[in-house]
């Protein structure tokens, strides 16, 4: 249920970035020089994200809270060099450079490709490795031997990367986005989908050991990490750039690399930067050239994340009302037997994370031989879900009908199924169309957790835009306005009906 | 018509009727009357099956009902059973019931449409006339939340007539009324048994039971104290106890 206040987090999130940026007060702290802070305290603050996972940074299976990976033995190389210790700060990777603007940690190094956009909000140290994106296949699959073979192919990749702009420049390939390393693999394992286009790093890692996939046509699109400073860090990054190629020279970077399996031609290419760090020290970065992409860009985009949204919510919404009835009824009427297995329904999936739910139809029931498709999980997933909450609320709506009501149907020859149906349910109803309504705009927001099954819908839709645009502000407003214009007329037509059920019964 | 064998009933572990017995022969007017608590709302339950008891048997229209501890004792033979009893015997009951989400001719044509099978056009014209014989032939799209007391129990005894039932069973049919509504309700009642319904009425008006009546049942503590014809009961009661109870009626 984290996801839920995701929209309100974000939206306050971008507001205090808002307001520190008008605020010049605020922003003190980052203007101090953070290389003499780092030395004087004798504490290099790294931020990254383990959820990013291997090789990158993860936690040791053998030893859970200790962190490994290329990554993490590089900064504790460069901390070495700066004479300091390492102090790692975990941050969600969408937001790794937002956080970093704010001061949360001093530099960000975990797999951040260097990219125009971003050069615009942070200052990139020189190169450190070189990435480039690799197709990985199911084994048994002998139709995907190059990039241009992705055309009309389902693709997995990971979002806000390199590989995902560059398939969907190439049009025509329906790109599944996740955020985690693990479930691409997966996924294409269980013929979910037909390839996974990604960084190499992360393929040679997770699909080299498995015997089902392989790697595919050459690496494509190159690319360079580089560690993220604050804009106005120059001589961090200056130092930066010196402890990088003295690393490199004297060859414990390629030690780094070949332990992880991760060095090869291509990172002879970091040779080349050795002029780097001039590029800044010349021209220092003017502060605030951002450029603010107009927001009617997103707006398609949003709009197909909403439809998506209205669809998982409509769709699963029919789910629950149906079952949850069928529940009630059971707990209420049904024998011993069938009175148990509906409390027990009800407890195990209100006992529950909805999210824990997802995560086992999705990725737990393919073990077990089913193998949903992501919209089909998020539907019975929200639906089984919410049929919990929907049973209680149509037994507290059969349980407040007079018992007179019943028998009176009786003693006219009315069979219990009748009575049910034509008497007991139409009334019941109405008692439970208030909570219902607010069910379902619970549901509607809640939706927003299907994102974790590989499926893009608005509050996704707008996470990735944001953390591409920077702009968490507008973008996190717009999509909470489109989230609003779609449940309030929701509550108007319900308070509605409402009315006009209880216009009949004025005297009761 | 109505002939009640025997009935054992008792609630948790308080025996209500230990084997209580009463006929009721086509075309009679039987009134149960006694203080609170004494079992006439009980009894009439039993009848069509709103309650169960545990011995005995009680048959209509030669219809058996056993009590659940009766070796004869089936419970789908006893569903069918009720169904069969109940389309025969219509229950008009102190609190009325209609339907709320009904109109007042839908409250009347419901059970007849979908227990009968009577067609939509037939329930719908008989309902009229039933308003008319209640007086209430203005109100037939009405909710029974719009009418007052009185109109809404005239609407349930309509809603039992539709089923053309051979019986009828009224439980304190005017004790939730305010005084002024009870003529109009007891009025009605009265026309129906001038008409030779078979009826049994569970009442707190004893001027009505002295009039409508073919026998009169004093029940006291789930058991028959009294019974006989009106005038033998209310003017020359055989028992001290009928003769207490009814003195705080006269005084």
């Amino acid at each position: 249920m984290n996801y839920k206040l995701f929209i309100i987090r974000s939206v306050f999130l971008s507001l205090i970035c808002f307001f520190t940026s008008y605020f010049p007060v605020t922003t003190s702290f980052a203007n101090q020089n953070t290389l003499e802070k780092i030395k004087s305290s004798g504490v290099l603050i790294w931020g990254f994200d383990a959820e990013g996972g291997a090789p990158y940074v993860f936690h040791d299976l053998k030893h859970p809270p200790k962190l490994i990976g290329f990554e993490v033995e590089l900064v504790e190389a460069i901390a070495r060099e700066l004479g300091v210790k390492v102090q790692s700060f975990q941050n969600a990777w969408d937001s790794i450079l937002l956080s970093l603007q704010r001061g949360d940690f001093d530099i960000a190094l975990n797999g951040i490709e260097i990219t125009p956009d971003r050069e615009q909000s942070v200052l990139f140290t020189r190169p450190y490795y070189v990435y480039a994106e690799q197709i990985v296949v199911r084994a048994s699959d002998n139709r995907i031997n190059q990039l241009a073979d992705l055309r009309g192919k389902k693709v997995g990749t990971l979002y806000n990367t390199e590989a995902k702009r560059m398939l969907e420049e190439m049009g025509e390939v329906a790109v599944n986005i996740y955020s985690g390393q693990v479930e691409p693999f997966k996924d294409l394992s269980l013929n979910r989908i037909d390839a996974v286009f990604v960084d190499l790093p992360i393929a040679s890692y997770y699909a080299m050991p498995n015997p089902q996939l392989r790697l595919v046509g050459k690496p494509a699109g190159e690319g360079y990490y580089g560690i993220a400073v604050r804009k106005e860090d120059t001589a961090l990054a200056e130092e930066l750039n010196k402890i990088i190629g003295k690393l490199l020279r004297t060859g414990e970077l390629k030690k780094i690399y070949s332990q992880w399996g991760l060095w090869n031609a291509s990172q002879e290419n970091l040779f080349l930067h050795e002029g780097f760090l001039e590029k800044y020290t010349e021209s220092p970065p003017s502060v605030s050239e951002k450029v603010s992409p107009s927001v009617t860009k997103f707006l398609p985009a949003l709009l197909k994340g909403a439809l998506v949204t209205i669809g998982i919510s409509m769709l699963s919404m029919i789910l629950a009302v149906s079952l949850g009835l069928a529940l009630a009824i059971m707990r209420l009427y049904g024998n011993t037997w069938l009175q148990k297995i509906s409390t027990a329904y009800i407890e195990i999936y209100r006992g529950t994370p909805l999210l824990i739910q997802l995560y086992i139809l999705y990725y737990g029931l393919p073990n077990i031989g089913i193998t949903l498709s992501a919209f089909a999980a998020a539907i019975l997933g929200l639906g089984m879900n919410y049929a919990a909450y929907e049973a209680e609320i149509y037994r507290a709506g059969i349980q407040s009908i007079p018992k007179g009501q019943t028998e009176a149907a009786l003693s006219l020859g009315m069979s219990r199924r009748l009575t049910l149906k034509r008497i007991i349910l139409p009334q019941a109803l109405r008692v439970a169309i208030p909570p219902m309504t607010n069910d379902f705009i619970a549901l509607f927001k809640d939706s927003s957790l299907v994102s974790v099954i590989a499926l893009v819908e608005l509050t996704k839709s707008y996470s990735i835009l944001a953390s591409a645009s920077m702009d968490f502000f507008k973008l996190g407003i717009i999509t909470a306005l489109l989230y609003f214009g779609m449940s309030y007329p929701l509550s108007l037509y319900a308070r509605k009906l409402e009315n006009k059920l209880k216009s009949h019964d004025r005297n009761l | 018509m109505i002939e009640i064998c025997n009935l054992y009933k008792q609630y948790d572990h308080q025996s209500l009727f230990k084997g209580l017995r009463l006929d009721v022969a086509k075309g009679s007017v039987v009134t149960l009357i006694g203080p609170s608590g004494s079992g006439k709302s009980t009894l009439l339950r039993c009848i069509n099956g709103l309650e169960t008891f545990q011995e005995g048997h009680i048959s209509v229209n030669g219809q058996k009902l056993y009590g659940i501890n009766e070796q004869n004792y089936d419970k789908a033979q006893t569903n069918q059973t009720l169904r069969n009893i109940r389309r025969k015997v219509g229950m008009v009951f102190q609190q009325f019931n209609l339907f709320p989400h009904m109109t007042v001719l839908h409250n009347i044509t419901e059970s007849p449409t979908h227990v009968l099978g009577t067609s939509q056009s037939e329930a719908e014209s008989n309902a009229i006339s039933l308003l008319k014989k209640v007086h209430l032939e203005g109100k037939a799209h009405s909710h029974p939340g719009q009418l007052s007391g009185g109109e809404q129990q005239r609407v349930a005894i309509a809603r039992a007539l539709a089923m053309k039932p051979e019986a009828m069973l009224f439980d304190e049919p005017t004790s939730s009324l305010d005084p002024e509504m009870i003529e109009e309700v007891l009025a009605v009642i009265k026309d129906l048994v001038s008409e030779g319904m078979t009826t049994i009425i569970a009442t707190h008006e004893m001027g009505f039971a002295r009039d409508v009546s073919t026998q009169v049942v004093f029940l006291e503590k789930g058991e028959i104290v009294e019974y006989g014809r009106p005038k033998d009961i209310f003017y020359n009661p055989k028992n001290d106890r009928t003769r207490a109870f009814l003195s705080r009626f006269t005084k």
